[in-house]
């Protein structure tokens, strides 16, 4: 196929003067725990920083829940579940419209924050997290009180106290999607949200507050990893949620065998995006640019296996070069930023690794954008590989970071057999033109979502979650709620 | 002169065969006054390995074919097993207490239930899935599908109608199925093969095993190739053996807390949510052009 290459070749980026978003929003120096409706100093007499990946600028110290602390929330919230668990659905549900507005009312300062601690671009805290947090409480909220309409059959009753740790990669729609299904079934939480990322969270605290819900319902829990474990060990917690890797997936189950304790678990991926030469390719092309980097890649559900149709492949590979060469990298707070900060200096270690490998086994890098990246913070160019066979590391590996895999098939068949030669299983993309094409190979790719010539849609109506490796479980939808509930 | 009888050799059922166990062993059954009544299977791991496999390679063609298909197949089974009431209900009676009538009672409740998961093969999906109202220019709906190879270890009681109440559900949903029958009560296990091979089940859909629960539990909880695992009337240590080895692949775990009346209830036993743990919920979408 003859591709055009000397037209329509915009410049390689657009000068734009910058346009950060000034929005003020104060940070306490010190951010304690919430329990029992109250912020309260760590028994554990610890704190960490939180910094902003984008500049290392240290933004307030952030208390760290040791078992003591992990104790008093967990008391708190079986102290809270009796009346909270009978209370009227429709009393319920009005809590959580409460906190969905409160949400749209302070949305400009929830999606600062968000990109202030995060390291995300400002356009999509704004534009997609802070709307799905609100959305979701709000989807939520009208479901407490029509539980049985969605369990025909049976009587619903909650599992009791919940006990969410929560990754950093969207931190306060994870606090959302664990938060609102829960409570709105009748159950009492302890949330802990990723160490780097705890401000939004704790900033929801002050809207529990505002909205008057009971203390106790919701409990909020800072700290790492032996905070989740002093969390995920309790004996007093009836059900345990939990985003985030595989690994520790596996160890939380393993921990949990015996106890009774109920689990969801959502989980890495390494989802295929299946580009069949009769797509839409300009479409396509911004499918796999928003399937892998959008939030820098950090999304368990990213596109990061990009399968191409042969004869399509060179155009594939030109489109994409040309559409990468417009992102725009660097300040998250900038409203023009497409790809913002690497969410940690680990994590970005981890990305850079990978890449190395890539190179070291046989691939070829292509990073399309040259920009001059900050000076200081934590940055990766996006990129893709090409020459990359499916027994490659970073074909098989979940990388959570803006680095493609491209690969190739020729007959339908060879692509869903590579797209399901996985042990995840979480999402896919499927782009064809063609309605009983993109039907059949939806149907036969094992995994939880599948976005037919689309890819990275979110909506609190519709359920999340993966097969196999994985992880177990739907959050969103009518699917949702089952995680939080017991038919009797 | 009494004529001498022939007695019956229960036999393994895998891949749609009637095999003895590749190890060699079977195990005395002793009848209710404490005779030997019989001689069963014991099967080993590798028994159960081959099992994996050919349920693994009929998994496709029986999540594959329609749900009325499906139903079919399952209803073809109660009227097998209704043709074999007397059998099955005096099998029940060689080793376990229960008077004859209570046996036939639960073999009554056996052809039931298989009819009932017949009638939900192409009906569980309208009831477990749904079209998704997004607030974006999508057409979004969620479907129930089956998960693949789903491993079934039997409640030692009752021995028929708790196997079938097992299996059931994750054919009903389209997964195959290897179980592990009662271990004090095997001998329905081990004739219920007849009835799969009998009603135009698929070789390798159904592949029943009996033997020790010891020796094949920890293998059913991390042989890979299986996603689900369905058990009754575990202890505690089985039940541990089988959660922590479910986590090396995120095997999908239901432990069944039924017990004596609860499985004659069709409404605990045989609803869509008896089925739900037995599906993967795959949410689509499509662009389209409004709301």
């Amino acid at each position: 196929m003859e591709i055009e290459r000397t037209t329509n070749n915009p410049p390689e980026a657009w000068e734009y003067s910058a346009a950060p978003e000034r929005f003020p929003v104060s940070i306490e120096e010190t951010n304690k725990l919430f329990i029992d409706g109250k912020f309260v100093s760590p028994k554990s007499r610890k704190w960490f920083a939180s910094t902003n990946p984008a500049t290392d600028e240290k933004l307030a110290d952030i208390a760290t829940a040791g078992g003591a602390d992990v104790n008093a929330a967990v008391l708190a919230a079986k102290k809270a579940l009796p009346k909270w668990s009978k209370l009227a659905g429709s009393e319920r549900a009005k809590y959580l419209y409460r906190i969905a507005r409160r949400i749209q009312e302070r949305a400009r300062e929830f999606a600062v924050l968000e990109t202030l601690d995060g390291g995300k671009p400002i356009k999509e805290s704004r534009d997609v997290d802070i709307p799905l947090v609100a959305q979701h409480f709000f989807y939520c909220a009208g479901w407490a009180d029509k539980l049985e309409y969605a369990f025909p059959g049976r009587e619903v009753q909650p599992i009791g106290v919940c006990g969410q740790i929560i990754p950093w990669n969207f931190p306060l729609m994870m606090a959302a999607w664990k938060l609102a299904p829960a409570i709105a079934c009748g159950n009492t939480c302890v949330l802990k949200p990723a160490e780097t990322t705890s401000l939004t969270a704790l900033r929801l605290a002050e809207v529990l507050q505002e909205v008057e819900l009971p203390d106790g319902v919701i409990n909020i829990l800072t700290g790492a990893g032996d905070t989740g474990k002093h969390l995920a060990e309790h004996k007093m917690i009836h059900k345990l949620a939990f985003t985030g890797s595989t690994n520790v997936g596996k160890m939380l189950m393993r921990n949990s065998a015996g106890t009774g304790k109920r689990l969801t678990l959502e989980l890495g991926g390494k989802s295929a995006n299946i580009i069949f030469a009769d797509a839409a390719i300009d479409q396509a092309i911004e499918g796999i640019v928003s399937g892998i980097y959008f939030n820098q890649g950090h999304v368990c559900c990213a596109g990061s296996r990009l399968f191409v149709e042969e004869p399509v492949l060179e155009e594939v590979i030109h489109k994409l070069t040309r559409r990468m060469k417009s992102l725009r990298i660097g300040d998250p707070m900038d409203k023009n930023t497409d790809v913002g900060a690497i969410n940690s200096r680990s994590q970005l270690q981890t990305i850079e690794q990978y890449i190395k490998t890539g190179v070291a086994e046989g691939g070829q890098l292509h990073e399309a954008n040259n920009q001059q990246l900050p000076s200081r913070g934590n940055w990766c160019n996006p990129c893709f590989f090409t020459d990359i066979q499916p027994s490659h590391t970073i074909a098989r590996e979940e990388i959570f970071g803006p680095v493609l895999s491209v690969m190739t098939f020729r007959t339908p068949e060879e692509a869903i057999s590579r797209a399901n030669n996985s042990p995840y299983g979480l999402a896919a993309g499927v782009w064809t033109e063609k309605g009983s094409k993109v039907f059949e190979v939806a149907k036969r790719l094992e995994a939880g979502i599948i976005w037919c010539n689309s890819y990275n849609q979110f909506d609190a109506a519709s359920p999340f979650g993966g097969f196999k490796e994985s992880g177990f479980g739907r959050e969103g939808g009518m699917q949702g709620l089952k995680p939080y509930v017991k038919l009797v | 002169m009494s004529r001498l009888t022939v007695p019956k050799t229960y036999k393994l059922y895998i891949g749609g065969k009637f095999p003895r166990t590749e190890s060699g062993r079977s195990i005395p059954i002793q009848d209710r006054r404490g005779d030997i009544a019989a001689h069963i299977c014991h099967a080993s791991r590798k028994d159960f390995r081959e099992a994996v496999e050919v349920a693994a390679k009929a998994a496709p063609t029986w999540s594959g074919i329609t749900g009325y298909l499906r139903g079919q197949i399952l209803y073809r089974m109660a009227e097998m097993l209704e043709g074999r009431r007397e059998e099955f209900a005096a099998a029940i009676c060689v080793t376990s207490s229960v008077a004859i009538a209570a046996a036939r009672k639960e073999v009554d409740a056996s052809v039931d239930r298989l009819v009932c998961f017949a009638g939900w093969t192409d009906k569980y999906q309208q009831v477990l899935g749904c079209q998704n109202p997004v607030a974006s220019s999508f057409y979004n709906f969620t479907i129930p599908v089956s998960q693949g190879v789903t491993c079934v270890v039997a409640p030692e009681e009752p021995s028929l109608l708790g196997l079938i109440t097992l299996i059931a559900a994750p054919l009903c949903a389209g997964n195959t199925v290897i179980a592990l029958g009662s271990q004090k009560h095997p001998i329905p296990t081990a004739i219920f093969g007849e009835v799969c091979q009998t009603s135009d089940v698929p070789a390798g859909v159904i592949n029943l095993l009996t033997g020790k629960r010891a020796d094949i539990v920890e293998q059913i909880a991390t042989h890979r190739q299986v996603a689900s695992v369905s058990a009754a009337g575990l202890n505690k240590k089985e039940r541990i053996t089988i959660e922590v080895g479910a986590a090396e692949s995120i095997k999908r775990v239901c432990l069944s807390t039924l017990k004596d009346d609860g499985w004659y209830d069709a409404r605990l036993c045989a609803s869509p949510w008896a089925i739900e743990p037995f599906v993967e919920m795959k949410t689509i979408w499509h662009p389209s052009a409004s709301h």
